[in-house]
């Protein structure tokens, strides 16, 4: 990909990623009067973890009591790694923008008292929705457009480059702002939705300079049937739960913690949705999760009479909270033009060390996109003139075609099996200790080299083997950070240290790929609640 | 992961190549959808969801194959069965956001005493 790209296109702002973040990200810089491209590896409307299922948003009504209880418990459960301004800020722009989610057409259910109930929605109507706002505020939208790189020169980023999947032609978009949107990395698990999220763009931060923060907060799973893709651990909250032989080991309502990691790990798990136990409570539990129970009508077992196997899969820092460092109100990075958004930052500010899943990632990518877009559009109309005049040079320098420095080819299945074997097993990545995961890193230090290879020409080919180098990069991220922070806080254990330990209220920063140096950053205490955006147009699509 | 599509039923429209966020289909010289990276398939049943003719089918398993045959599965009324839930070109008529019953879940969680089946009997009234 040295040679010029097969799609030129120039913007004001590029925002790399599909989900709902750089769907919000891409309204909003667009709203801010920004030329406007969107490039999704897959397809605005089905790429991220919330498209196909439900998820549930932090939504508060705007009553100072009921917010003040929220941010007192985040920034306990959190480990005091959040701020308050940020949860503050994160409440009313959630609050407004869902304002402007059922203006536009969602359909909001009722609750007990009649009232619309806005703390949940369906994946699929909640994207398909966001397609046409996206549209409609004028955004051009690529489509299987996967970004391989970001390009750069003195005054920052300045636009992407990539592959389109469906003519394997290469595309360049240039851009005085570049959002990234490219979610977490849960390294292909299967967990719902979330093979798109490979790390790619924490990678390409990465190449730039931008530090990582907070990545030993990626210790995440969710549960699932073993078969199954659905984690939504809610529908598990009606079951009880068996050995092996069949013997009850949980009668079902509240478990005790690690319920699910401690029993798995000594032999198979059972469940049945033993509290389903009426034909009226099993037609709400559908109603309310109804993609949970396909692959069970389709696979002829009855969840709430049959016993099914279950299995935790990975969620790495989907659900966890580690990522792109932000510097700015605006979700700015380190470098100019340069913002993120949604799982592919840190969360730390809000969700502090504590998942962010469901309601708080949620919530997040609805915010951290409208303000990435607005400080995009306005870091892009600031300057002189488009990116199309700078002298701007492609930025990446793994997995890619023209940065090898072997001709062999990079391996990238048994490269994606080794890191998945560190990443996935309890053993090593739940029941964190030092011993276990140093050897895990230096095993995944040994895949680094690997990545460096020769990429074939196809487009699968070189998107694949570019995942590689951002998974292998994540995983090492991943386990360096958490090898450092010596104690327990949050998701983050480590056996040999299970306290909390007050010296360490402070983030984590990683810098590097190669060689990666860490250095601690206190968390800024006062200030004030920066207003939200808000955007004035027509609310109809 | 995906195991079927319906020759017969498909209208070589594209739009499953398109939406697919991992990109497992190609299509083929004549437009047809084409299983070509059966391994990526991430079982998020999205492309069913789109597909406007009920042409596919993403079985229960996420890992194994899964054999099916078209007869067995349309006499099962599998094919389409997602998209209906949904209401994906329903015009409106069905809506799994309208439908969703998640505020009064928790009314029915174990744990929640005897206050669920109060609740669930006003909603009910509702």
């Amino acid at each position: 990909m040295t040679g010029p790209a097969e799609e030129r296109l120039t913007a004001d702002v590029l925002v790399i990623g599909g989900g709902p973040a750089g769907a919000w990200a891409a309204w909003s810089a667009a709203s801010h009067g920004a030329r406007t491209v969107l490039a999704d590896k897959g397809y605005l409307g089905t790429s991220g973890a919330t498209a196909p299922g439900g998820t549930g948003f932090l939504y508060v009504e705007p009553d100072r009591e009921k917010r003040e209880k929220a941010v007192a418990e985040r920034l306990k459960s959190g480990g005091f790694l959040s701020e308050s301004p940020w949860i503050y800020r994160l409440m009313e722009q959630a609050y407004l923008n869902i304002q402007l989610v059922e203006k536009w057409g969602y359909r909001f259910p009722l609750d007990e008292n009649g009232n619309l109930y806005k703390s949940h929605m369906q994946g699929p109507e909640y994207m398909e929705l966001m397609r046409r706002v996206v549209r409609k505020a004028g955004v051009t939208i690529l489509d299987q457009h996967p970004a391989l790189e970001l390009l750069v020169d003195e005054h920052g980023v300045g636009g992407a480059r990539g592959v389109n999947r469906l003519t394997g032609g290469s595309w360049e978009v240039r851009a005085n702002a570049v959002v990234i949107a490219t979610g977490g990395c849960a390294f292909l698990s299967k967990g719902l939705g979330c093979n798109v999220q490979t790390g790619d763009g924490q990678l390409m931060a990465s190449e730039l300079g931008v530090e990582m923060s907070g990545m030993e907060f990626s210790r995440q799973y969710a549960t699932t049937a073993a078969f199954s893709t659905i984690t939504r651990n809610r529908v598990l909250g009606f079951a009880s739960f068996y050995d092996g032989e069949g013997n009850l080991i949980h009668e079902g309502g509240p478990r005790e913690d690690h319920f699910f990691a401690k029993h798995l790990a000594q032999g198979p798990v059972y469940a049945k949705l033993t509290h389903g136990n009426t034909p009226e409570k099993q037609a709400i539990i559908r109603a309310s999760t109804p993609l949970w129970f396909v692959p069970f009508d389709r696979a002829g077992i009855d969840p709430f009479t049959q016993s099914f196997p279950i299995q935790m899969r990975y969620e790495g820092t989907i659900r966890g909270t580690g990522g792109i460092r932000l510097t700015g109100d605006y979700c700015q990075t380190s470098v100019q033009g340069l913002f993120a958004a949604g799982d592919a930052a840190s969360r730390e500010k809000t969700a502090g060390a504590k998942s962010g899943g469901g309601a708080y990632n949620a919530s997040w990518a609805i915010a951290s996109g409208t303000w990435s877009g607005k400080g995009a559009a306005e870091h892009a109309l600031a300057q002189g003139k488009d990116a199309s005049h700078r002298n701007v040079k492609p930025a990446g320098r793994h997995g890619l075609a023209h940065t090898a420095d072997s001709t062999a080819p990079i391996p990238v299945r048994e490269v994606v099996k080794a890191v998945q074997d560190e990443m996935f097993p309890l053993r090593i990545n739940y029941f964190r200790s030092e011993p276990v995961l140093a050897g895990a890193l230096e095993r995944l230090d040994r895949q680094w080299p690997l990545v460096q290879g020769a990429v074939g020409p196809s487009a699968t080919g070189r998107v694949q083997a570019r995942e590689a180098a951002a998974m292998v990069a994540n995983a090492r991220w991943m386990y360096t950070a958490a090898l450092i922070r010596k104690e327990t806080r949050g998701m983050h254990t480590m056996a040999e240290y299970p306290e909390l330990d007050d010296s360490m209220n402070r983030r984590l920063l990683l810098s590097g790929i190669e060689r990666i140096a860490h250095r601690w950053e206190s968390v800024p205490s006062g200030g004030q609640t920066v207003p939200p955006v808000t955007v004035k147009e027509g609310l109809t699509v | 992961m995906i195991e079927l599509v319906s020759e017969e039923r498909c209208v070589t429209c594209g739009l499953c190549v398109k939406v697919c966020p991992t990109n497992v289909f190609d299509a083929d010289d004549a437009g047809l959808p084409v299983i070509a990276r059966q391994e990526d398939c991430q079982t998020c049943f999205m492309c069913e969801a789109y597909c406007p003719v009920d042409a596919l089918f993403v079985a229960h398993h996420a890992d194994e194959k899964v054999e099916v045959t078209e007869q067995d599965l349309v006499d099962r009324s599998m094919l389409g069965s997602w998209r209906a839930i949904i209401g994906f070109g329903s015009n409106g008529k069905v809506s799994m956001a309208a439908s969703d019953t998640t505020p009064i879940l928790r009314s029915v969680r174990p744990g929640a005493g005897g206050r669920g089946e109060a609740q669930r009997q006003r909603n009910t009234t509702v």
